[in-house]
């Protein structure tokens, strides 16, 4: 059949063009964090080229995080702008997301936000923040809770400010 | 599928729904700022617990039916959660308590239910283990705090606890859909989380120099869909926008 040839032309170009793809969806961000890829952020999780569709499988930061549902749009709307008009956004939960999962440059672009990034281990929580203005050591936490689920709010002792952990998760 | 497994995830959606409706009442009333972002917090966590567990539990059903039809449109007696999760807030000591029993309850649940013999509710309690973790030193932070403090709060923390104790035998209740889920090794015998929790309660009543209440009497149903008159009051205000507007989208 003449449509299936031509979906098998479509698949073998979308395997060709995996890293296209993913330049695409370096450019989706976090609503809720701007400067932050999904891919930094580390909740795309794979990019499967079918014989008709694109699957692009993404995993929630935390059960409730109200930002997926516009992840998923906005994931959807990259992808029809760089032609990829057939797409589905499936939402895988295992393994669970974690914050290890953020990379080195996403680190630092939370840094650039005001936003001190998580620190490494989970079992010292608190220990080894950093003030993401004046880098001092002499914070303390005001509430374990945010402005969103995963943050945290600190203040700092040398500057005097108040701003956002990403908390371990 | 069988009738039982539906019913079971059902359940615990139900559980999390609920609560988690309960929790958003705070929102804007909460005794200290800190405390109302927190409290949302955690209630958006429960609500999305929720939506997992009861499309989850759609799914299940095979009926075609979604987790909105099940949040929005099932009368007081098709819903199946604990009756301690739908008491009406009280003050906070009241709020604090119940989230401690409850938090408690569900980091033991979740850490079970990781090892689940089904695959999906096991992906499910991986990613909601996390959260129940936080939510339970919270609210554990806050039994200690109020029952270790001035006088009144104090008091009104023992009156908490008193208020609710006869309600926690339903946590633990048996009944066929646990027992096929035991068999099935989907999920753990409540005997079990009984036996975990109730060592975890005692110790922390106890450190909050309070005293663990008396059982005089016990009542359930929830399970069942035999709910309190505050069940119909609270469902009136979550579906009122899907009942007026049947349908609707945001």
């Amino acid at each position: 059949m003449v449509v299936s040839d031509s979906f098998v032309n479509d698949s073998i170009e979308a395997s060709a063009s995996k890293s296209r793809i993913l330049g695409v969806l370096e450019k989706v961000c976090d609503p809720e964090i701007p400067t932050l890829s999904i891919l930094d952020l580390g909740i795309l999780r794979d990019v499967v080229c079918h014989p008709k569709h694109l699957e692009v499988v993404i995993t929630p930061t935390y059960c409730g995080c109200p930002a997926m549902k516009t992840i998923e749009f906005d994931v959807i709307r990259a992808l029809d702008d760089a032609g990829y008009k057939e797409v589905k956004v499936t939402m895988q939960l295992a393994p669970p997301w974690t914050t290890d999962w953020i990379s080195k440059r996403g680190r630092a672009m939370l840094l650039k936000e005001g936003i001190a990034p998580p620190v490494e281990s989970k079992d010292s929580f608190g220990q080894g923040i950093k003030c993401p203005r004046c880098a001092s050591h002499d914070v303390s936490l005001i509430s374990v809770f945010g402005s969103t689920a995963c943050k945290s709010l600190y203040r700092c002792g040398s500057c005097l400010e108040p701003f956002d952990y990403f908390k371990c998760h | 599928m069988s009738k039982n497994h539906y019913r079971y995830v059902l359940r615990l959606g139900d559980n999390a729904l609920i609560l988690g409706q309960r929790m958003t009442e705070w929102c804007g009333h909460s005794p200290l700022l800190e405390e109302d972002i927190a409290m949302a917090n955690c209630a958006l966590d429960h609500v999305g617990r929720a939506r997992l567990l009861l499309s989850y539990a759609a799914e299940l059903e095979g009926e075609g039916r979604s987790e909105d039809d099940l949040a929005f449109v099932r009368s007081d007696r098709e819903f199946e959660n604990f009756l301690l999760c739908e008491l009406p807030i009280g003050d906070y000591a009241f709020t604090m308590a119940r989230q401690y029993l409850l938090d408690t309850y569900h980091y033991h649940l979740f850490t079970e239910l990781v090892s689940s013999s089904d695959e999906t509710l096991s992906a499910i309690a991986q990613k909601a283990i996390k959260e129940a973790t936080y939510h339970m030193d919270r609210s554990r932070d806050w039994v200690l705090r109020l029952g270790d403090g001035t006088e009144e709060s104090h008091e009104r923390m023992q009156v908490a606890l008193e208020g609710m104790w006869n309600y926690t035998e339903e946590l633990f209740e048996r009944d066929p859909v646990d027992v096929q889920m035991i068999a099935e090794a989907i999920g753990p015998d409540p005997e079990w989380l009984h036996s975990k929790w109730q060592a975890d309660i005692n110790a922390t009543i106890k450190k909050a120099t309070l005293s663990v209440p008396e059982k005089k009497w016990s009542l359930s149903g929830g399970r069942n869909g035999i709910h309190t008159e505050a069940m119909g009051h609270l469902l009136s205000e979550m579906q009122h926008l899907q009942r007026t507007y049947p349908g609707l989208n945001w």
